[in-house]
């Protein structure tokens, strides 16, 4: 543990484990929603970490990206929650193994 | 006035293109439009005549068709011999077409009729005036279209379709002779221009250089070129060996063998020798100072002259007997344009049609009078029934026969008969021409007698009109007058045929001189030579009339079975005139059974030789091509279906992956990056 910025990086990654493992193995559409939420916030933390422990961190480039990036998600996550509202209305289900007409 | 001078030719041509669009009820229309046009013609061409009278002669040309550097010409000419034929055509062609009105009046078609008529005046005017022997050419085919579908008008009947077909194949074989020698006349002179200002075909920079190259045996090449136009001539003008047409278009409506038959269009032959005149007239090589190409035209004439004559005297037929005078007196055209020049044969070009269009009507109101009749034996007494048409009809026979001082044939046929006894090379052709002026006397007497003398012999049959209930028993059928749309043209054509004559006397020869294109001017004294020939052809005539009288009118003719004066005399004889002397047998047996042997030859080796070739072929590409679809069958399609096979296979199994669950997709894009990011760090320790 020499300099704060592995800390943020472990807490980073445990986060975006967190996240895929809530991903990929949750059944529920909202469940899995979540889980892409925290692996895009531990991106963000990485953002923030990189920038406050980088070289120039006078400069808010690193805070925009990811005031930006928290607005996208807001707008990402709206678009995900309409399309699992839509999902629902059509299979009555969010169980997201039943929703499997795409198969080949 | 030669520039307006296309008027005359396109203003029938427009009516006829009118006419063409006519409802067939539309007949007072289409008969307007005919006799309209035609009388603007009329009215133009003798104001043409005037203008040559005054002018003299005139022409206009213009470029027709551009290739590379040279051009070919078109033009129209006014000079004493277009505007007198103009003049000619569109007066008598008025007359005829006034006539048409009461002669078609009961023919369903009569739109057409007056279509097709007003389409061959185009085409005959535009012959005439043309100063190009192409336009020339152009017309001449025109006019025989125009023949053609007027033979034919009543193409129901297949003695007529096939009259039609016989007029236009005979006048085409002096047709390609007349399109071989234009060529010619073009590949040697580079104009087919008449006249152009001194470089024309007729004009002395042009025929300076026919005259001096020789071609074949010894020939100059204006003498063959002569040769080959007079084959056109040949042809349109019924000259033997090519008058087989003639008697057989007398199919057609009677109007129409007037108009076409006699007066116009056969009369082209003729009008075309004597335009070409220069050119026949070029090469003095022949006998006497005479040109050769002048020689073989006034024996051809003279020969058809006594040839027709003398078959004339054995028909029964009222159209054929003036259909062989017709040919007959071509001859005497042909044979004046060969020993006197141009103005000679014009001047009985001009009375001929006069009076043969007159006797043609006649004969169509006879025919028209007796119901259709058209057998001499079966006429008779007309004279009685029909005084109008008797004694018009009168008036052309004493014209056609020539009887002397009042009538035009006496003066346009002494003026052939006079210059024949000038001709130095043979005696020959006065012989026939006066044998053959004596036989048309003898004709006409004959056929006079037959129709208007003694009594009426059809009135054995009778004759029940179509609707009619029979309440009234039978009606017998009577001969009639016909009605005055039909006998005023006749009239009017028998006082031209008695005027005309007097514009070409020996004492005041105006129409030569006119003609000639010099002064007129009064004889005074006739020489004792002149005064011989018409001794002699007023002597000629009497026999013939006499003779014809002794033999037919002395004792009227009873019954229509009553064998002919003449079969009596000379059975063998009259056998052979009243069969033609079996030309057409001749022409069936020879020329016409060569050309079918030769299109069964032609038949047999298309279906045998060419068609088995052919088929040889087909076979030879249909075995090739059973065996292409073998090799694609067995041997092509076999790959393929394996190849395709195994892409299915391997696509059934690749699909597997794609089972429509979204997280099996991230489970293995999450596999797939950590293994990714295992391969980097291992990379980057090493």
């Amino acid at each position: 543990m020499s300099s704060p910025l592995a800390q943020y990086l472990i807490v980073s990654a445990a986060l975006f484990s967190i996240g895929l493992a809530g991903a990929l193995i949750r059944r529920n559409a909202v469940l899995v929603l979540i889980g892409i939420e925290l692996m895009l916030n531990a991106a963000n933390l990485n953002f923030i970490a990189f920038w406050r422990y980088g070289k120039n961190p006078q400069a808010l480039a690193g805070i925009m990206f990811v005031i930006f990036s928290i607005a996208v998600a807001a707008a990402e996550a709206a678009v995900g929650l309409a399309l699992i509202i839509a999902i629902y209305r059509h299979y009555k289900t969010t169980q997201v193994d039943k929703i499997d007409r795409m198969r080949g | 006035m030669a520039k307006i001078l296309w008027l005359i030719p396109i203003l029938p041509l427009v009516a006829a293109a009118v006419t063409s669009l006519l409802r067939r009820e539309q007949r007072r229309a289409a008969a307007g439009l005919a006799i309209g046009s035609m009388l603007l013609s009329f009215a133009l061409s003798c104001a043409s005549f005037a203008s040559v009278l005054h002018e003299g002669k005139a022409a206009f040309n213009f470029d027709w068709l551009q290739f590379g550097d040279s051009s070919l010409k078109l033009g129209w000419v006014l000079d004493p011999l277009s505007a007198s034929m103009v003049t000619m055509v569109t007066l008598v062609g008025l007359l005829i077409f006034i006539y048409s009105i009461g002669y078609m009046a009961h023919d369903e078609n009569f739109t057409r009729f007056f279509c097709f008529l007003s389409l061959f005046a185009a085409a005959m005017l535009g012959l005439v005036i043309a100063n190009s022997l192409l336009l020339l050419f152009i017309c001449w085919e025109l006019v025989g279209l125009a023949s053609y579908l007027l033979i034919g008008f009543w193409y129901h009947k297949p003695s007529a379709s096939a009259a039609a077909k016989k007029a236009f194949i005979v006048t085409r074989i002096g047709d390609v002779g007349f399109f071989i020698g234009l060529l010619w006349l073009y590949s040697q002179s580079g104009t087919l221009l008449f006249y152009d200002g001194g470089n024309g075909a007729l004009e002395t920079g042009g025929l300076s250089k026919l005259a001096t190259t020789t071609t074949l045996a010894g020939m100059t090449v204006a003498t063959a070129i002569s040769l080959l136009i007079f084959c056109g001539a040949v042809g349109k003008s019924g000259q033997v060996p090519l008058h087989v047409w003639l008697p057989d278009a007398m199919e057609g409506p009677t109007p129409v063998s007037a108009l076409i038959h006699a007066a116009t269009m056969v009369a082209a032959g003729v009008f075309l020798v004597a335009r070409v005149y220069p050119l026949l007239d070029l090469d003095p090589s022949g006998l006497l100072g005479r040109s050769t190409a002048l020689i073989v035209v006034t024996w051809v004439g003279s020969i058809t002259a006594i040839f027709a004559a003398l078959i004339a005297v054995g028909q029964n037929d009222i159209k054929r007997i003036l259909a062989y005078s017709t040919v007959s007196q071509l001859g005497f055209m042909m044979a004046g344009v060969g020993m006197g020049g141009p103005a000679v044969g014009m001047f009985h070009l001009m009375t001929h049609a006069f009076f043969k269009a007159l006797l043609f009507l006649g004969a169509g109101s006879l025919i028209h009078g007796c119901h259709e009749e058209q057998d001499i034996a079966r006429m008779g007494g007309l004279r009685k029934f029909m005084p109008i048409t008797f004694a018009t009809y009168a008036v052309g026979m004493m014209a056609l026969s020539g009887v002397p001082l009042l009538f035009s044939g006496f003066w346009s046929k002494d003026e052939i008969l006079h210059s024949a006894s000038n001709w130095e090379p043979s005696r020959g052709p006065f012989m026939l021409l006066a044998l053959g002026a004596l036989l048309t006397a003898f004709y006409m007497t004959r056929q006079v007698c037959y129709v208007f003398f003694g009594k009426y012999r059809g009135e054995g049959t009778y004759f029940q009109p179509e609707g009619s209930v029979a309440t009234h028993g039978v009606t017998p059928r009577e001969p009639h007058e016909s009605p005055p749309v039909m006998t005023w043209p006749l009239i009017v054509l028998a006082v031209g045929s008695v005027l005309i004559g007097f514009l070409g006397t020996p004492l005041w020869p105006w129409f030569q001189s006119f003609i000639e294109g010099h002064e007129v001017r009064l004889v005074h004294g006739l020489s004792l030579h002149v005064l011989a020939v018409m001794g002699l052809s007023t002597a000629l005539v009497a026999i013939g009339i006499t003779t014809g009288w002794w033999l037919y009118g002395r004792q009227p003719i009873e019954s229509a079975q009553q064998p002919d004066a003449l079969d009596l005399w000379n059975p063998a004889f009259f056998g052979a005139i009243r069969r033609r002397f079996l030309v057409d047998e001749f022409y069936d047996g020879t020329v016409v059974r060569l050309v079918s042997f030769l299109s069964r030859a032609a038949d047999w080796l298309d279906r045998f030789v060419w068609g088995g070739l052919v088929s040889l072929i087909a076979w030879l590409v249909l075995g090739l091509s059973w065996i292409d679809r073998l090799i694609d069958e067995f041997i092509i399609n076999l790959g393929f279906n394996k190849g395709s096979e195994s892409f299915r296979e391997s696509a059934r199994y690749l699909s597997r992956f794609q089972n429509g669950r979204v997280q099996r997709y991230l489970r293995v894009l999450g596999l797939a990056l950590t293994m990714l990011a295992f391969f980097f760090l291992w990379g980057c320790r090493t």
